[in-house]
């Protein structure tokens, strides 16, 4: 247990390091720092002082010690775009993202597992067959196209939700939330169903295959032979088993959410982490992509380890072996 | 095998490649299943489409000087309005939009086939190499696998792109903008082929016909190449369609985002990221036209793969 728990972590402290590195290089050799900050007109002596002020004439690997001891106190430089602290735009736009992913996350699952298991127990009656023919539909459109078709009907043809923005939102010290307005909430139906599509189909055929190959089991048939209800057979002991790769599964489609999140923000033109990359990557702005990659390979790092963890703890199995 | 291919080769004229092709169980599952028959029928279709597009197309929707703004905007033939020269309308521009969709389709098949063939070259290989030499080699490619498969498709693909984009002079990636989106996809999506690929050849090293190619003194990567390379192809094949489906949804997507193609040559993804700027004036046809190409064209895709990876799995024969 502690060779995997060990390899584990190793691992993730490599992806961070390597992350941190190309972020590293990305901030330091892409453009003239000293040309940025003091513009062309700057005397030489300006410059040498500048240089010397941002520690340029060290060797690279202080450099690179220096630029990892600044991130983690959240210092990530100035943007290019609107000369404020990346750090602190950054901040600014997480509750946007973090209120989206966690309405997505909800919706995918508090539906797509109850149609899961709906689609397990009764496989061959045709409200099943029609979840598995829409679930095939629904992989194979991209979610740009589900928001705009969203879009087209409900806001368009049916001026019923708006179709870009946050709405109205409420700071409460320093976390902005659409949870509190009307018009926040209208905001987030399309978002939300256009982002949690995609995982609401995943989550729908793991859960009946999972159910599929559980209810074949001997178990389950002693069960009925002991005289036990269909409805705790398929609740307590089917679905209970079938929980274990779905947790797996839910943990790491959290970080994809945040990922697809990118996609959605830019159709609906919410103000979140993925439409500020999307900003700074055409317009340039390499520090904000530069925290940005290091912000993400952190949340992608933590949440693997977060599921590896969980997989230990909900499966007796894995510690044994 | 068969009977009759047993008959036939006993004879005087070994059967055509194509006869055997007929008498494959291959084919002959592909007979029995409509939804095969028809997604590769559609696909087929939208190939040729592709392939001809400068010869069948009504209009050539990059030449200036036959575009007339007269003709902006006017719905597909069937709505009021319409007219049949533009069976499905035309965008901002004048431009005949079914002509648009043949070439945005070009665009987006050239680009997710490349891309495919560039992950399976180096997913292949890698894992060949991996499966085969294993030791230090096989515990840093997996590494990599790992690490990489930590991180949706997607998001290496548009980080990838985003990357080059920031790094390269911008006249500089216009030119090189078409193989950058191949790369960046290609390579977020190498890793699922080299993890099959490698359990297939760390079965197949230790079966008799590897050992026999040794002893007679095959060097390691004839082997790979020409022995072991055809016996782990099945289940490559299945990855590849199901991953062309997925390569075009990346692509339709960082062309979507204003990343991927640049817009000299428009996409799917492009196109729909055109209309979706008039979408409000009520020209939905410029967005939805492209939009429903898309999803007929992976729905084919995905269909042909799950029943190729049917075909392919021995657990259902």
């Amino acid at each position: 247990m502690f060779r995997f728990l060990s390899t584990r972590l190793w691992n993730g402290a490599l992806v961070m390091i390597g992350v941190s590195f190309i972020s590293f290089l990305l901030f330091n050799y892409i453009g003239d720092p000293v040309n940025n900050l003091l513009g062309e007109r700057a005397t030489i002596e300006q410059r040498e002082a500048m240089r010397l002020a941002l520690g340029l004439d060290q060797p690279l690997v202080l450099r690179f010690l220096s630029y990892l001891s600044l991130a983690v106190q959240g210092e990530f430089g100035v943007s290019y775009r609107n000369i404020e602290p990346v750090g602190q735009i950054l901040l600014s736009r997480v509750p946007a993202t973090l209120e989206l992913a966690l309405c997505a996350a909800l919706l995918a699952l508090g539906l797509g597992i109850p149609m899961g298991v709906y689609a397990g127990i009764k496989r061959n009656a045709w409200g099943a067959q029609l979840l598995q023919v829409v679930s095939l539909v629904g992989i194979s459109i991209p979610s740009f196209l589900t928001g705009i078709i969203l879009i087209l009907i409900f806001s368009v043809m049916l001026p019923w939700l708006p179709a870009y923005g946050r709405g109205e939102v409420v700071n409460l010290g320093g976390w902005t939330t659409g949870f509190l307005t009307v018009s926040g909430l209208k905001s987030l139906v399309m978002p939300s169903i256009t982002l949690a599509l995609f995982q609401l189909t995943l989550f729908m055929r793991l859960v009946r295959s999972e159910m599929l190959e559980v209810l074949r089991t001997d178990y389950i048939k002693f069960a009925r032979a002991r005289g036990i209800v269909d409805r705790s057979i398929y609740f307590h002991h089917a679905l209970k088993n079938t929980l274990i790769p779905v947790i797996t599964v839910a943990g790491l489609q959290l970080g994809a959410l945040i990922a697809f999140s990118i996609i959605t923000e830019t159709v609906f033109q919410w103000p979140g982490l993925g439409l500020l990359i999307i900003q700074a990557i055409t317009f340039g702005d390499i520090p904000v992509i530069a925290a940005y990659l290091m912000l993400i390979a952190l949340l992608f790092v933590t949440i693997n380890t977060v599921v590896d963890l969980l997989y230990f703890w909900v499966d007796p199995r894995v510690r044994i072996s | 095998m068969n009977t009759s291919t047993l008959a036939t080769s006993a004879g005087d004229s070994a059967p055509s490649a194509w006869q055997r092709f007929l008498d494959s169980d291959f084919y002959y599952s592909f007979r029995r299943s409509p939804t095969a028959m028809v997604s590769a029928l559609v696909l087929a279709l939208f190939v040729l489409v592709a392939l001809l597009a400068p010869w069948i197309a009504p209009q050539d929707p990059f030449d200036v000087a036959a575009l007339d703004l007269l003709n902006a905007r006017l719905p597909p033939a069937w709505l009021e309005g319409g007219q049949l020269r533009f069976p499905l309308g035309t965008d901002g521009q004048g431009r005949d939009l079914m002509s648009v969709l043949m070439y945005g389709l070009r665009i987006s098949l050239l680009v997710s086939v490349c891309a495919t063939l560039f992950a399976l070259a180096v997913g292949v290989t890698l894992g060949l190499l991996s499966g085969y030499i294993g030791g230090k080699l096989d515990n840093l490619i997996m590494r990599l696998a790992d690490m990489q498969l930590s991180f949706p498709t997607i998001l290496v693909a548009l980080l990838i792109d985003g990357l080059s984009r920031a790094l390269l002079p911008r006249t500089v990636h216009e030119r090189l903008a078409l193989f950058v989106v191949i790369f960046a996809i290609g390579i977020s999506t190498w890793v699922q082929y080299a993890r099959t690929v490698r359990g297939a050849t760390l079965v197949e090293k230790s079966k008799d016909y590897v050992h026999a190619a040794r002893l007679i003194g095959m060097g390691p990567l004839r082997i790979l190449f020409r022995h072991v390379l055809p016996n782990v192809l099945g289940p490559v094949l299945v990855i590849a369609t199901l991953s062309l489906g997925l390569a075009i949804l990346t692509e339709a997507t960082l062309s979507f985002l204003g990343l991927g193609v640049p817009p000299t040559s428009p996409s799917l993804g492009t196109l729909i990221r055109i209309g979706n700027e008039v979408l409000f004036s009520g020209e939905w046809w410029v967005t939805i036209m492209p939009g429903l190409v898309l999803i007929v064209l992976v729905l084919a895709i995905n269909l042909l793969g799950d029943w190729l990876r049917d075909v392919f799995n021995p657990k259902l024969k």
